[in-house]
């Protein structure tokens, strides 16, 4: 099968570089003119001046409109259909929060003005610190980090500032075989050693083997909860409760934390610390891989050791950065992704605390049901009432048809939708974790779950058609390995490249 | 307001496939000590009109930089953000798009991607760039743990010409001990090349300095260059890429590897976030080289595509021997960053670097000649400078807010000796960019000077 | 698939003696799991080895893995070719996409080693 016939005289939407459009006398913006004398640049830089100048593309605004807008149309965003990303939560982003961040309140202030010319933007990033700990049952919050991963080094490292302050920062974190990949890479970079816990057969983390890992070596236990297969620990208590007991800190991912918003709080069930994605569970857009935010929320036992500078609200009612007295230093320049922030904190405004608890609820309904749809077809990983997401394996129609999880997924391409995530976690054969979020409708998840079950069917029918796929995307499977072996990173002037 | 179309009715059906009566079932096993058996305690829900009148009323209480001159910088600038650019991030396929895993639905975003890994190329003449990281600092940071991986050696030796926040969130990432870090006091406002090469020693893995530096100054990369290959150190120097249309790339003087703050690239201020990460080295490096990547290749019918691309050096399959444990970039700051670069193209970025520096050195001869500020340095500098203010800073400041002036930053306060043994006391650093007019800049010089 | 004449580790490594040389790769098995190598990161010749050491990675486009030395020596050769035909490891796993060779202080070394029967049973057994 190939690409529409009929399609093959029209330009295709990308491969042509920006570099590549425009003619040498092209402009779009130029610099405004010179009022005040000008300077020889060699005088005033000491020499320093550039010779060539740089390789940058010679384009009109229309070029760059046109370029532009047909990346866009080759491109899959939220807007554009269903992402059943497991522990992404890729739900609806909401325009009034981008419109909220381009304020020019918001926009067009310095991080380094005087307090009290910002008042307004330390009261959002105050009262977003007050929902987020209100949220995660922890009342201590850092807004500072910029990213999920970020989080994770932050809540860490203030972990091991903890126990240094009480004489040992212990050798040992201990990480869940479900795992997140950036769990056990956050655990080296804080100079720990990353031990495994293994499962148990209900998907939770084994108690009994817990227990005979934890000695006071162990610093921490770092977990996901829902974990990495949507599934809620039951043992939570027993789990923390054995960690304090050997004097170690418990460290909640936050990844999940859309399937329990005002159902439970991490702080209740036991933990120290936990990092929170606004760009989940809060519904700040991806952006096609960033900027997120990965705010933490401590004990008040770790506060002191949290980045500053953080805003406090003064007895007299307005709000100021301090930076708390044993913290473990910034992590990051200025105060955190503000522009982030702000779509946090109207998002949140915009629901209410009955808003999040509606979204855990359907988050977790949509979720239970999806499952019920599929899992005839495609087997459970683990039978039991799932969170906010599920993981289903693909072992079975690798064994009887030689389709793989990757086959399914690029299939799905065709039909619209893009994937689940695939092949996580780990101890889950060819696995596909599904993840709908509160913001589809119940005919998306009906429609979702019939490709579903068509592709099975393909796969049952004609495998090769699945191996082949995706045809009707902008540009079909692409050559991975060539990228590596034969690396091109950046566009290089013609005549560079010849040289 | 909400989110969520699934109906009442819809609700009911669902419950019924699931088997269950009430979505509370489906929470059953969340032990009872761990469930939230009240209301969360955050204010009521508002619909989107009173939620817009909430909002705009807190923006509405900052005074942003359409409201007041400001000569603020140090890290952060008030440049022009051409309409173009704002036009292209809002588009919902590539602002609601996730990480381009899937290739084949994200050819938009990898695209944009490889095109703004070309233009940062371009402008530093480094090999190759990454995806970009979070800021200029976590930048910085990463940049010291490469050269430790590639060199084998524990230790960096950093000028305290570096921004002190770059300096900082370097040493939070070291705590653990993964590096140790020797801090070199500066001399006249520049690195201090005599006391950088003591220190370099024959175990450095890196020198890192930055030139512009945070107060402006211009560094000699050649002579600090040399210093650091003479010790078998990487060379690792900090940017500000609005500078890079008219001054010498790092590249000349055999950097390693490069960081820098791209916000001035298309990015608002936005009170310091989200910024953009510049990170670019050298080929020979790459597998080391922490952050995504985006490569050019063909799929199966022989068409161009981009691909995320070196991906085993990544955390999510090197896990704990991953060079980072980060996971995203800023990728809609580096979209804005090459509109931004396409829309004023090299010569336009020429321009703008030119008035910077033209209208910087304007005011800054200005304030001398006006009595009330003096020189400190005599190193050249481009669009940002430090002077001495004789007299009370903050109270100059003070006043000079009253006339809607943001006059520069105090350096005392703002980094106070920044770790260094000379004090910051009365320093303050002024930064121009192209948006300042000469009526600003001189009625500002006038009013400065006669308090 | 498993050359009769070679023996072979836990890690999928084989060993193939001549004289107190010997020249190590990856089985059959190992290039398989891993799908089309794309870098293979080799050490200099020269190097000394214990058996248990790591000696390098291969890598595919989506996976790494560790390479460890079933023996213990110095490395008297390393195969450059594949650092620019890497796929070679997977085309020829037990010819041209040999890794080192390892001049052995102790050759009874490579007894403790399975045999190819041996093997393949190791193998069916992780199934």
């Amino acid at each position: 099968m190939s690409t529409d016939d009929r399609s093959a005289i029209r330009e295709p939407l990308t491969g042509t570089l920006i570099f590549e459009r425009g003619a040498p006398e092209s402009r779009c913006v130029e610099a405004p003119p010179l009022d005040v004398p000008a300077v020889s640049l060699a005088e005033a830089l000491g020499g320093r001046v550039r010779t060539e100048p740089p390789a940058l593309p010679h384009v009109t605004e229309v070029d760059i409109a046109r370029h532009y807008e047909r990346l866009a149309s080759a491109n899959f965003g939220v807007d554009s259909g269903f992402y059943p990303l497991g522990s992404c939560t890729m739900k609806y982003n909401p325009k009034v929060d981008e419109w909220a961040c381009r304020l020019p309140g918001f926009a067009g202030i310095h991080p380094y003005q005087p307090e009290s010319t910002v008042q307004g933007a330390l009261e959002l990033m105050w009262g977003l610190q007050e929902a987020l700990a209100e949220v995660a049952g922890l009342p201590a919050v850092t807004l500072q980090p910029a990213a999920g991963a970020h989080g994770e080094l932050t809540g860490l490292l203030a972990i091991r500032a903890y126990h240094t302050a009480n004489g040992n920062p212990r050798t040992r974190v201990l990480v869940p075989d479900s795992a997140h990949g950036t769990n056990p890479a956050t655990v080296a970079m804080c100079g720990y050693e990353a031990v495994v816990v293994p499962s148990d057969a209900r998907g939770g983390v084994d108690v009994a083997a817990l227990e005979r890992l934890l000695d006071t070596d162990v610093a921490a236990i770092m977990l996901t909860n829902p974990n990495t297969l949507g599934l809620f620990d039951e043992n939570i208590l027993a789990i923390t409760g054995a960690v304090h007991g050997v004097g170690a800190l418990a460290y909640c991912d936050g990844a999940n934390l859309n399937a329990i918003l005002g159902k439970s709080r991490p702080g209740d069930a036991g933990f120290d610390v936990m990092h929170i994605n606004l760009h989940k569970t809060f519904g700040t857009p991806h952006g096609g891989g960033g900027p997120g935010a990965g705010p933490v929320a401590v004990t008040a036992a770790l506060a002191p050791y949290l980045p500053g500078p953080r805003v406090e609200r003064t007895a007299g009612g307005t709000f100021t950065l301090v930076t708390p007295e044993r913290s473990i230093g910034r992590v990051r320049s200025f105060l955190g992704n503000f522009g982030v922030l702000v779509r946090a904190y109207t998002y949140i405004r915009a629901l209410g605390g009955t808003g999040l608890t509606e979204v855990a609820e359907q988050a977790v309904l949509s979720a239970n049901y999806l499952k019920e749809l599929l899992r005839d077809v495609w087997p459970l990983a683990y039978d039991r009432v799932c969170k906010h997401e599920f993981v289903l394996s693909g072992g079975a129609l690798r064994k009887a048809y030689g389709v793989r999880t990757l086959d399914v997924a690029k299939r799905l391409l065709d039909y619209g939708y893009h994937p689940p995530t695939v092949y996580f976690p780990l101890i889950v054969d060819e696995a596909l974790m599904i993840e709908p979020t509160e913001t589809e409708g119940k005919a998306t998840l009906d429609r979702f779950a019939e490709v579903m079950r068509a592709i099975a069917a393909e796969a049952e029918a004609d495998p090769e058609l699945l191996h082949g796929a995706p045809y009707t995307t902008p540009v079909r499977r692409l050559d991975e390995a060539a990228a590596v072996k034969h690396p091109d990173l950046a566009w290089r002037p013609p005549e560079e490249a010849g040289a | 307001m909400r989110f969520v179309p699934v109906t009442c009715e819809e609700q009911v059906e669902m419950l019924e496939r699931v088997g269950a009566d009430t979505v509370d079932e489906l929470f059953a096993d969340v032990p009872e000590a761990a469930r939230l058996s009240r209301p969360l305690d955050l204010p009521a829900p508002m619909g989107e009109v009173e939620l817009a009148a909430h909002v705009s009323g807190l923006a509405g209480r900052n005074v942003d930089a359409g409201r007041i001159v400001s000569f603020l910088g140090g890290g952060c600038y008030d440049h022009y953000v051409p309409a173009i650019v704002d036009a292209v991030v809002s588009k919902p396929a590539f602002f609601t798009a996730y990480t381009p895993y899937q290739a084949e639905v994200s050819q938009g975003t990898l695209q944009a991607v490889y095109e703004y890994q070309s233009m940062i190329c371009a402008l530093t003449g480094m090999e190759v760039s990454n995806a970009s990281m979070y800021d200029g600092a976590t930048a910085f940071a990463e940049a010291a743990l490469m050269a430790a991986r590639v060199t084998r050696r524990l230790r960096v030796v950093v000028s305290r010409t570096v921004h002190p926040e770059w300096r900082e969130t370097l040493a939070t990432y070291v705590e653990a001990g993964l590096l140790e870090v020797t801090e070199v006091d500066s001399a006249g406002g520049v690195s201090d090349a005599g006391a950088l090469a003591a220190a370099l020693g024959t175990d450095a893995a890196a020198l890192m300095v930055a030139s512009p530096t945070y107060f402006g100054t211009l560094e000699d990369l050649a002579a600090l260059g040399a210093i650091a290959h003479d010790a078998g150190a990487l060379f690792v120097v900090g940017t500000n890429p609005i500078l890079l249309g008219v001054m010498e790339p790092p590249s000349v003087y055999s950097a390693d590897i490069v960081v820098g703050e791209g916000q001035p690239l298309g990015s608002p201020m936005s009170f310091g976030g989200p910024g953009l990460g510049i990170f670019a080295c050298r080929q020979e490096h790459v597998r080391q080289m922490p952050g995504r990547l985006v490569g050019r290749t063909t799929d199966v019918d022989g068409r161009t595509g981009f691909v995320l691309t070196f991906s085993t050096r990544e955390q999510h399959i090197r896990r704990e021997k991953a060079t980072s444990n980060i996971c995203s970039n800023h990728a809609l700051n580096a979209l804005a960053a090459g509109v931004y670069l396409a829309a004023v193209g090299r010569e336009g970025l020429a321009g703008i670097g030119e008035a910077c520096i033209a209208k910087a050195h304007h005011l800054e001869a200005s304030l001398v000649a006006g009595g009330r500020f003096e020189r400190v340095f005599g190193a050249p500098f481009a669009h940002e400078f430090t002077l001495r203010y004789l007299g009370d800073v903050a109270a100059m400041q003070a006043s000079m807010l009253d006339r809607g002036f943001l006059a520069g930053l105090d350096l005392a306060r703002v980094s106070g000796s920044a770790g260094g043994s000379a004090s910051h006391d009365g320093l303050v650093l002024f930064a121009v960019t192209e948006k300042r007019t000469r009526a600003e800049l001189d009625r500002f010089a006038e009013e400065v000077s006669s308090l | 698939m498993y050359p009769k004449d070679l023996k072979y580790d836990r890690e999928h490594e084989w060993v193939r003696l001549d004289g107190d040389v010997a020249t190590i790769g990856i089985s059959h098995f190992a290039q398989d799991q891993l799908g089309e190598v794309v870098y293979v990161d080799l050490p200099a010749a020269g190097d000394t080895l214990a058996a248990g050491d790591s000696f390098g990675e291969v890598e595919s486009v989506k996976s790494v893995s560790e390479l460890f030395c079933p023996v213990t020596g110095e490395i008297v050769e390393v195969n450059d070719a594949l650092s620019d035909a890497p796929e070679v490891v997977n085309e020829d796993p037990y010819g041209e996409g040999w890794m080192i060779k390892v001049k052995l202080a102790d050759t009874s070394e490579v007894d403790g080693l399975m045999d190819a029967d041996g093997y393949e049973a190791f193998l069916a057994e992780d199934e």
